[in-house]
């Protein structure tokens, strides 16, 4: 289960919230072209390691919220608002376990 | 004489109630206490079951989850639970349960023959023939090979009990009720923080059971003291999952014959945890050796259990072949029980407890093992050999023998939590590393054994899980018990040395898979099924491995191990899907004038989770297409009213709502003034069509958006996600108002005159209250907002309130309507109204199309960004022969048309487009679809076929402009 | 060594102790006509059919661990071709084709059982695209029946036909799917390659894949560079990171699917049977155990392991399409990477690479494809162009817009 824990709501099942996807990839300005936009709709890193990415608290706060979350262990690193900054950790693993962690405040 | 097999004292069955239960049709009697195999083997019973492959006769191997033999059908008819195991069925009077997996009865099982055929039946037999001729796979070989497979017989009947499903949270969570988990418990619970303790058996702390029976009920008490300690007998833990979450299975009513009212069988536990300790224990393992399959072949520790708990002596005289000090514990716990004792094989030259067993005047055939088995379908004896010596042995008479080759750690657990798993020397085991989550093992689970020290260590477990001092806690008592091993794992010799008892498995299968390439133990288990039974190994995992490290000339622990995937022990599927069964499966919504659809009598349909009336019946009508077209004709020649509440609403407010509707549209909303509607389509990123409907600006700052029913919640996860992650500058604000509002669609020529005489407050004449017109109103003193929007093609209002007032301003409606004849129309009607008028709905929208193949490209602002646009105009949405929207009519009028017809040139099978919807028309004679038809604009006034091959249909139809009625649109602007 | 009833029989005579292995165990040569990446049942498939179908025998296939044992070995064994868009039931319907001859062309027992895969409907949307769909099947010669609601009754006596939430109107057959045995098909691939001199390498790690000018020269492995002219990808659910080794960035996100078995039991299901009102599917193995599985966890990873929330789902499905199921038991867990493309479709192609090619993408149905998949793959590689079976299968089709999105979920592939 992943757990994450809402700025707003405190800590939730994955089941409150709807998977958005990669949130490092930027909707480009509307003029931007061709392939700019097929990059933002299609072209993904998916990295095996630390994933920043969108969750809606659709059952909860309504807010979409930038999780860092590792794709191997699924450890969540941080959770922040959509227009904060999140931090990626250097290493594979913070070496803390995944329920100790807090959100980590907006940067 | 009944229970010739139960001592007269000793255990904690309760000899004073006697409950009587049916094995095979045969009655027995047993004590509150007992389990179904524990009353079996009092009653002198060996023989319970026949293997998976060669039907050879089993008996009670263990006592409890690692069982792999003694498996029944437990219970009758809807409640008939196959492979249930014995070792864990709690005895209740009247139980029911039969053995499985055999025919025509136990002793004489027909499929025994196939021991005859054994060595054709070797590992990975079928995949090297039954390959000719190919058509017999499914007509002779599989048939036959599915009849004698799989175990017990499944229950056809509809599950009578029903399930829960309990969601909890704990700061500290103790799996394992054992010496160790009890320790960890107590000391966790003293320190105040939430715990749990989840334990499979039925009983606490039964290995101290004939041990230190007063420091148990001592913990016991305390903790049934602390109110902040939830204990969880009967309950496993099944799975670990992510974030220390752990799924549970609690059996709640399965030791009674039925489950009390209100009682449910079982409950599912989801548990959230803050630290979790494991003190899982460990499974005994066996020995292969030559027929170790025979029922009288046990366990050491099962064999002690059965004594010590249950107070049933296993068998009359033990033997044991083990190769550690610890087992011996286990045969002088029988022997103090009465059991005569014939003697222990070791293949160990020496060690303490092989002394204390001669002090007790035990024979002991040290640097020895067991060569074989005697009996047919019970033991008799034990063939006994020096190891070395060759060709002599001596059989030893036995009718239990006692087996141990060591101890395996508990570890699925915690290595389903990513915990690395190390091998010990001592045990020559798998023990756990260094736990990544916030977890601790402790006791057996940890290696660490013999009741004093696992409390001990449970005792530090609890203390690291809770932070709390673990010194107070007094230790219990015990013998000496000392579990290192010499690693011994195989005899070879003439007879089948099983390594997975349950699906046949021997010790040849697994050197035959190493030495034709599957080698891997991953590989090694699949070609063989070794350890994919329903013990999955527990007992006879290992003692695999090292016959095919062996095979590859290596160390155990350097064959690894295959992974331990949940479930620990197996889950009942109905305690999962809980209280989500039946009509709960999913939630039903309903509109706010359900009721009244209810009793009118209305046929309802479901969308989604919505049900919505269909059409509702009138006795001149004979049919349901009379129905609906009664109330189709209403519509287009009197009125009709149309329950339109499931439409998805939302509310968009702020300083750039009209900017953000701009950005999100295909359309401009900017310029829409106050008090207007406008029809809207919304493209997904990727330059599809998402969604569509009307936006009405009832302020500057404040929009009204509907939305298809279908995409209420997409659309509003759609608009957050641009609003909050790229455009969040914008000033708006945004509210999903779907269940607030509901709306009826009163359509007809009519319509006026019927909303006109309770309209208060708005003049809904043409010139006052033109088309797509928008204002505020009240009907019956109600509040209410009107749209004067079709979706019918007539002239039409819709009528929106807050869903408190719904039914009075239905009613309204429907008693100004009187003078008109006025009919409320179903979901069904509505689907012809548009297609006669050609207006798209998610048939046509379905995730595939582009706005330009549905004949909406118009609708493409000039300027300005929005969603979708770019990517909408790559070459492979822009191509012009993509299928567009056509209509498409019968060339003989009475020819029946089906929705998902294909469009072909007559005489051609070659698909060119597709019937996305049909109806029968009340405008034209007879049926008319839509369809998207590849050139389709180029191919209006053409005639082709509608084939449906599904129903062997073949129709002449002629492909027309999809506007069947009011092309130009006139009627709505009367 | 040729198997057979009378192989079996002589075997068992001198006590099954003259079966070699089913390949051999070989180390990396210097360099390779051609190097598949990826020991699943796609990457041996497209070992076979490059020596079987082009002549092709210098190939190696370089496994990081042991063959078969990603989604070839976790995946839920469904066979079938009843997809609505041409392009893609062509190309299934060849892989069909490829499985109903499979086990005398390996001489090796897939059991291919076309038991008959039945998808159900509950609503008159999904009827009505289950006829489409149907109806696209039958005028392309592939097989599909309609069957009411009492024929799906009669059919599948543990089905819910009227009580249900959701009752089932109908359901669009395939009598000619049904499952096959996933272990088998990978180790009948390697036995019938390593024949045709395939060399088959596990535990060989590639860490790099050399380009120069545009061209790819060969891989780096935990045993060493191997050089080759060409290169083909066949590692779903990992096509992303081999990919980035190569310098592309692919439309493929990587997520976890779940899938179940139960405990054994006498025959019970007779098919494969899809629920429609929720993820469900079902079928029996000839082991007796309750195969299952249903929709994705839904967020990017590559842990072969998922959560208690699609195991509700899942489980509450199977019960919601047949209540009697509720008293057996789940026996064991397991999850697969699966790689998820950006329109639901698989990617056979070449890449802007030269000598590289993929097969990719095939979200959470690359099993039945396997044959199909190997077979395409290998005329693309063997051709350096795309067979007309997948030319619609292009790594570029997200750039021109020619999407193949079977069923209308747009770019997410957690919804896919």
């Amino acid at each position: 289960m992943i757990r994450i824990d809402c700025p707003s709501c405190g800590g939730r099942d994955e089941v409150e919230f709807a998977y958005r996807g990669d949130a490092t990839v930027v909707r480009p300005a509307g003029d931007a072209g061709e392939e700019a936009f097929h990059d933002f709709v299609y072209r993904r890193a998916n990295p095996r390691g630390w994933h920043v990415e969108w969750w809606y608290h659709q059952a909860g706060c309504r807010q979409f919220l930038k999780v860092v979350r590792h794709t191997m262990t699924h450890e969540v690193h941080a959770v922040a608002r959509a227009g904060d900054r999140v931090e990626v950790p250097a290493a594979e693993h913070t070496g803390v376990p995944a329920a100790e962690h807090k959100g980590v405040p907006a940067a | 004489m009944t229970q010739m097999f139960r001592m007269a004292s000793g255990g904690i069955v309760d000899r004073s109630r006697t409950i009587g239960f049916r094995f095979d049709g045969r009655a027995y009697q047993g004590h509150p206490g007992d389990t179904l195999a524990s009353a079996l083997l009092a009653n002198g019973v060996r023989l319970v079951g026949r293997s998976f492959k060669l039907h050879r006769p089993r008996g009670i191997f263990a006592a409890g989850a690692e069982e792999p033999n003694a498996l029944a059908e437990l219970r009758t008819g809807a409640r008939r639970e196959p492979n249930t195991r014995m070792t864990q069925i709690e005895l209740y009077d009247g139980l029911e349960a039969a053995s499985q997996n055999r025919w025509p009865s136990l002793r004489w099982d027909l499929l025994s023959l196939n021991g005859l055929i054994a060595p054709l039946l070797s590992a990975g037999f079928y995949y090297k023939t039954f390959m000719w001729p190919a058509s017999f796979w499914e007509k002779v070989y599989e048939p036959l090979i599915r009849r004698s497979a799989g175990l017990g017989r499944a229950s056809r009947e509809a599950d009578p009990d029903r399930y829960d499903t309990m969601q909890a949270h704990c700061d500290v969570l103790v799996i394992g009720g054992g010496v160790a988990g009890l320790a960890a418990a107590l000391v966790a619970g003293a320190s105040g923080v939430r715990v749990m303790l989840c334990e499979q058996d039925f009983v606490l702390g039964a290995g101290l059971i004939g041990e230190d029976e007063a420091w148990r009920s001592a913990a016991l008490e305390r903790l049934a003291g602390m109110a902040n300690v939830t204990l969880l007998a009967r309950t496993n833990v099944f799975g670990a999952y992510d974030a220390n979450v752990v799924g549970a299975l609690e059996r709640v009513a399965d030791h009674v014959a039925e489950p009390g009212a209100f009682v449910p069988r079982q409950r599912y536990w989801t548990i959230r945890a803050g630290r979790v300790v494991h003190a899982t224990g460990a499974y005994e393992r066996f020995i292969a050796f030559p027929d170790n399959d025979r029922p009288g072949v046990m366990l050491a520790g099962a064999a002690a259990t059965y004594v010590a708990r249950y107070g049933v002596h296993p068998g009359r005289r033990a033997l044991l072949f083990a190769n550690n000090d610890a087992a011996y514990q286990s045969l002088f716990t029988m022997q103090d029980a009465g059991v005569t004792v014939a003697g222990v094989v070791d293949p160990r030259a020496d060690s303490a407890a092989q002394a204390a067993a001669r002090a007790r005047g035990i024979t002991v055939w040290s640097a020895s093992q067991v060569v074989g088995t005697a009996g047919s379908l019970a033991l008799s004896g034990a063939r006994v050999a020096r190891i070395g010596s060759a060709g002599t042995d001596t059989l030893v008479a036995a009718d239990v023998l006692c087996v141990s080759g060591g101890i395996n750690p508990a570890v699925q657990l915690a290595t389903q939590s990513r915990t690395a798993v190390a091998w010990s020397e001592r045990l020559a085991s798998w023990v756990p590393g260094a736990a990544l989550l916030p977890q601790f093992s402790a006791g057996a689970a940890n290696g660490v054994t013999g009741l004093r020290e696992a409390a001990a260590d449970g005792a530090r477990a609890g203390a690291g899980a809770s932070g709390a001092p673990a010194d107070a806690l007094g230790l219990p008592e015990d013998r000496p018990s000392d579990v290192t091993v010499l690693p011994f794992w195989e005899v070879k010799g003439s007879g089948k040395a099983f390594v997975d008892i349950q699906d046949d498995v021997t010790a040849d299968d697994i050197r035959l898979a190493a030495r034709e390439g599957y080698k891997h133990i991953e590989h090694a288990k699949r070609y063989t099924t070794h350890t994919m039974g329903t013990d999955q190994g527990k007992s006879g995992g290992l003692v695999g491995a090292a016959v095919l490290a062996e095979a590859r000339g290596e160390r155990v622990q350097d064959v690894g191990m295959p992974t331990f995937r949940p479930f620990t022990s197996p889950v009942t599927w109905g305690a999962i899907a809980g209280t989500s069964i039946g009509k709960h499966f999913a939630p039903t919504r309903l509109s706010p004038l359900h009721e009244w659809h209810v009793k009118r009598g209305a046929v309802f349909m479901d969308a989604g989770q919505w049900v919505r009336p269909a059409y509702y019946p009138a006795p001149v009508d004979g049919d349901g297409w009379d129905s609906v077209l009664r109330e189709a004709r209403a519509a287009r020649r009197g009125v009709a009213v149309c329950d339109v509440s499931t439409l998805g609403k939302i509310d968009v407010q702020g300083r750039d709502a009209a900017v953000f509707l701009d950005r999100l549209y295909t359309n401009t909303f900017s310029n829409l003034p106050v008090g207007r509607a406008r029809y809207g389509l919304m493209l997904r990123e990727d330059g599809i069509v998402f969604d569509d409907g009307t936006t009405s600006r009832l302020a500057e700052d404040h929009f009204f958006v509907t939305t298809t029913t279908a995409n209420a919640g997409p659309v509003m996860q759609h608009m957050e996600f641009y609003l909050q992650t790229v455009w969040p500058d914008l000033d708006v604000t945004l509210a999903s108002v779907t269940d607030q509002w509901a709306a009826m669609s009163i359509a007809g020529p009519k319509a006026r005159a019927t909303i006109e005489r309770i309209i208060e407050g708005l003049d809904v004449s043409n010139e006052a209250f033109g088309f797509m017109a928008v204002a505020d109103a009240t009907v019956k003193g109600c509040p209410v907002r009107v749209f004067r929007i079709s979706f019918s093609g007539e002239l039409a209002y819709e009528i929106a309130t807050p869903a408190g007032h719904a039914q009075t301003v239905w009613n309204a409606v429907l008693e100004a309507g009187e003078a008109f004849k006025i009919e409320p129309y179903g979901v069904e009607a509505l689907g012809l109204l548009r297609i006669e008028k050609g207006h798209v709905t998610g048939a046509e929208l379905n995730g595939q199309t582009t706005a330009a193949d549905v004949g909406l490209e118009k609708m493409f602002k000039k300027r300005g960004d929005f969603v979708g646009k770019v990517l909408s105009q790559r070459p492979g949405l822009t191509d012009p022969s993509r299928p567009r929207l056509v209509g498409v009519r019968p060339v003989m009028r009475g020819d029946q048309l089906r929705a998902g017809m294909h469009l072909v040139e007559s005489g051609t099978t070659h698909s060119l487009g597709w019937m996305t919807a049909v109806t029968r028309a009340v405008e034209l004679e007879g049926w008319i679809g839509l369809a998207m038809l590849r050139d389709g604009v180029a191919r209006i006034g053409s005639r082709m076929q509608a084939a449906s091959p599904l129903h062997g249909a073949l129709v002449d139809v002629e492909i027309v402009s999809p506007h069947f009625v009011d092309p130009e649109n006139a009627r709505v602007r009367v | 060594m040729r198997y057979s009833g009378l192989r079996l029989f002589a075997e068992a005579l001198r006590g099954n102790s003259g079966w070699k292995p089913a390949w051999r165990d070989v180390a990396p040569q210097k360099s390779y006509d051609v190097i598949i990446i990826g020991g699943g049942g796609h990457g041996l498939s497209t070992a076979y059919y490059l020596a079987k179908e082009h002549g092709i025998t210098n190939v190696a296939v370089l496994e990081k661990g042991p063959i078969g044992l990603g989604n070839t070995g976790r995946n839920t064994t469904i066979v079938r071709s009843n997809y609505l868009l041409p392009q893609n039931h062509f190309f299934y319907e060849k892989a069909l084709s490829l499985w109903e001859g499979l086990e005398q062309d390996l001489n090796y027992n897939a059991m291919v059982s076309q038991r008959g895969v039945i998808n159900l409907f509950h609503a008159e949307g999904t009827r009505n695209a289950a006829v489409r769909r149907g109806n696209a099947m039958l005028l392309d010669g592939i097989d599909a029946e309609l069957l009411d609601k009492e024929q799906i009754r009669a059919l599948c006596p543990l089905v819910d036909v009227d009580n249900a939430r959701f009752p089932v109107l109908g359901g669009l057959m395939q009598r000619r799917g049904g499952t096959a045995r996933h272990d088998a098909v990978a180790w009948g691939f390697a036995r019938a390659a390593d024949q045709r001199g395939v060399d088959i390498i596990q535990n060989c790690e590639v860490t790099g894949i050399d380009v120069e000018g545009g061209v790819v020269t060969g891989v780096r492995t935990t045993r060493g560079r191997i050089g080759a002219k060409k290169i083909g990808l066949a590692v779903a659910g990992n096509t992303s990171r081999l990919a980035q080794m190569a310098g592309l960035e692919v439309p493929i996100e990587s997520h976890v699917l779940q899938a179940f078995v139960s405990e054994g039991v006498k025959p019970l299901v007779d098919q494969v049977i899809t629920f429609g009102a929720g993820h469900f599917y079902i079928s029996q193995s000839d082991k007796g155990g309750l195969v299952f599985g249903g929709g994705l966890d839904g967020w990017n990873t590559y842990a072969q392991r998922g959560n208690l929330p699609v195991v509700d789902h899942v489980w509450s499905a199977g019960i919601a399409m047949m209540p009697s199921l509720s008293r057996l038991r789940g026996l064991r867990q397991w999850g697969g990477v699966m790689d998820m493309s950006f329109d639901g479709s698989p990617i056979i192609s070449k890449t802007p690479i030269g000598g590289l090619y993929m097969t990719a993408g095939w979200c959470y149905g690359g099993f039945k494809a396997t044959p199909g998949s190997g077979w395409c793959h290998a005329w693309t590689i063997a051709q350096d162009a795309p067979h007309k079976l997948n030319e619609a299968f292009r790594l570029d089709r997200f750039r021109t817009g020619h999407l193949l999105d079977e069923r209308g979920n747009g770019p997410f592939p957690w919804m896919q």
